[in-house]
């Protein structure tokens, strides 16, 4: 097994995901440069159901492991025996699609003699945002945002997190999702009001910010009614620019908080993360805020914002490094939370 | 020629290792942790102990269900990407034919009956020959009484083996008179011997055709707490 301390540049780390409806499997090197990422969806097949099917998608994850990892293996032009370590999610996420590929992964470990890293899926949507610059400096303050989950996190530390806030109600992404629905705009409700607003005026229409002057906690339940009610009283305003005006208030809500954190904790600069951090005005208010608070902003790119085995490789590079190997007798652990992650270390 | 047998379809789970001088070592979890936790640490320790390298190994024995959905695929996951990395042959056994290989000194029709939850079992017949077993009947899944029936139909002496004959006993044996084997799990050591017999016959298969016997098509019913991790 190799030791912790040999982790560096030229470490290559085979990262495998199968938690939700994506099978897979990456080769990053030295934590930052994506050699090869493949990603197999399975949105076709659950697309007849209207939701993500558990058992569906634990069986394609099975069909699909093998390929996917060869796959990743064949598009980075390495041999195998080039691999330093296998990182496999570990959760949150669905308890068989994750076992899926916990048991590949520590069965590809075993086999070619490296360490297995069990990573948790909500810190590697974090370390996907430091895949384009590795050059970070803590403390740091992680705003994740996604269909799950809305946090503000401080980040001390590889693997040191403290809770700042979190959403009170629904999360950012579900808002996105339920007014895309409610507007006709098509799902995944993200994209889709991100693509209407662009045609829209993100001023046509004051939203009220919840709990703004509150802490550091979310509520998004709210937003979400007043647009409801917004659009049955002014049947005739145009859905791009409720769009905008919904997401606009969105942005300025979760930049705010997140800006009043940075502040709080003295951060060096603020991480995004999840798949709301693909939305165009998320992104640009960031970045504005950060510059003008002369603090870095580290935005993941688009890609990376979904899920892919890049981000999962990347850190377990981090976890490897810091933590060493986990133990071939971890499991999954479905509802795993990013603060005070339960990884069974050696 | 050294076979590594994975035994998880139902609720127990087995690791074993075999040669054409038998069973060199073997392991089996009747309850504790879960499969997924168990069987790669098991996998590390039948090697150590009967000393035998992963790269000394020929092929993959594995337990391809019908059984417990989760447990099997961890069992097929992890026998599939150990022949991956290690470039070797498979050789696939349902688990009602590693029951039936287990019972296979009996003259009489052997029946494994795996319990298949939800009031339903996974069987299939089988019967001994001079070089094995033969099948009798196909894996179907199905109610007790269509099993019962099943047997009825056939009216030989049998011999019902596996969780769900266990489970099922009173149900099976009020109406159809057989014996209940003692054996309720199939066993790794069954599979890893089997294994070795079918791989020197040259029966393996590549790691990519190896798939999956549900036998019951997946509960469509959404799961809508999934959208917590959603991206
Ligand atoms: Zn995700």
């Amino acid at each position: 097994m190799m030791p912790a301390d040999v982790v560096g540049p030229d470490t290559v780390i085979l990262g495998i995901e199968t938690s939700c409806d994506e099978t897979a499997a990456a080769v990053v090197m030295g934590g930052n440069d994506v050699v090869s990422s493949v990603v197999s969806s399975q949105i076709d097949v659950h697309a007849e159901f209207g939701g993500v099917v558990p058992e569906v998608a634990s069986r394609a994850h099975l069909e699909s492991i093998n390929p996917v990892v060869r796959r990743a293996i064949t598009d980075a032009g390495i041999d195998e025996r080039r691999i330093d370590a296998i990182a496999c999610t570990v959760g949150p996420g669905l308890i068989g699609a994750l076992l899926v590929g916990v048991s590949s992964a520590k069965a590809l470990a075993l086999a070619w003699d490296v360490p297995f890293v069990g990573v948790n899926h909500l810190e590697a949507h974090l370390y996907a945002s430091f895949l384009e610059d590795p050059s970070l400096e803590f403390p740091l303050v992680v705003l994740l945002v996604s269909g799950g989950h809305t946090m503000l996190v401080e980040m001390r530390g590889h693997g040191e997190y403290q809770l700042l806030g979190r959403t009170i109600d629904d999360a950012a992404g579900e808002a996105f999702d339920k007014v895309a629905r409610y507007l006709d705009l098509g799902y995944p409700g993200g994209p889709a009001i991100d693509r209407a607003a662009a045609a829209g005026d993100p001023e046509a229409v004051r939203f009220p910010r919840a709990m703004m002057d509150d802490g550091l906690n979310f509520s998004f339940s709210g937003l979400k009614t007043s647009v409801v009610n917004f659009v049955r009283k002014h049947p005739d305003v145009q859905s791009v620019d409720i769009a905008a005006s919904f997401q606009h208030a969105v942005s300025d809500v979760l930049v705010h908080k997140a800006m009043k954190a940075a502040r709080q904790v003295g951060a060096t600069g603020v991480v995004l993360g999840g798949g709301v951090a693909a939305n165009t005005q998320l992104r640009a208010d960031l970045q504005t805020a950060c510059a003008e608070a002369g603090i870095g902003a580290f935005l993941p790119s688009r890609e990376m914002c979904t899920d892919n085995a890049a981000m999962i490789a990347a850190a377990g590079w981090h976890r490897l490094r810091a933590l060493g190997p986990s133990r071939l007798d971890t499991g999954a652990f479905p509802s795993m939370p990013l603060v005070d992650t339960g990884i069974a270390d050696g | 020629m050294i076979v590594l047998g994975i035994e998880s379809a139902t609720e127990s789970a087995g690791v074993a290792l075999a040669s054409s001088d038998g069973v060199l070592a073997t392991v089996e979890i009747a309850r504790g942790r879960r499969h997924a936790e168990s069987i790669v640490p098991c996998v590390q320790f039948v090697c150590e102990r009967a000393d035998v390298d992963l790269s000394e190994v020929g092929a993959i024995a594995i337990d391809v269900g019908p059984g417990l959905f989760t447990g099997m695929r961890v069992g097929i996951a992890t026998a599939k990407s150990l022949a991956m990395a290690l470039g070797i042959p498979m050789v696939p056994l349902t688990s009602l034919e590693v029951l039936a290989t287990g019972e296979s000194t009996t003259e009489d029709i052997i029946v494994p009956v795996v319990d298949a939850r939800k009031s339903e079992v996974f069987w299939a017949m089988y019967r001994r020959t001079d070089h094995g077993i033969e099948l009798l009947r196909q894996p179907i899944v199905g109610s007790i009484d269509d099993l019962v029936a099943d047997l009825m139909e056939r009216d030989q002496p049998t011999v019902c083996a596996g969780d769900g004959a266990h489970r099922y006993q009173v149900e099976i044996t009020d109406r159809f008179g057989c014996t209940i084997s003692g054996a309720a799990h199939p066993s790794a050591s069954v599979l890893a011997a089997e294994g070795v017999r079918r791989a020197i016959r040259d029966e393996t298969v590549e790691e990519h055709l190896v798939e999956p016997v549900y036998l019951r098509e997946p509960d469509a019913q959404i799961n809508w707490s999934t959208r917590q991790v959603r991206p």
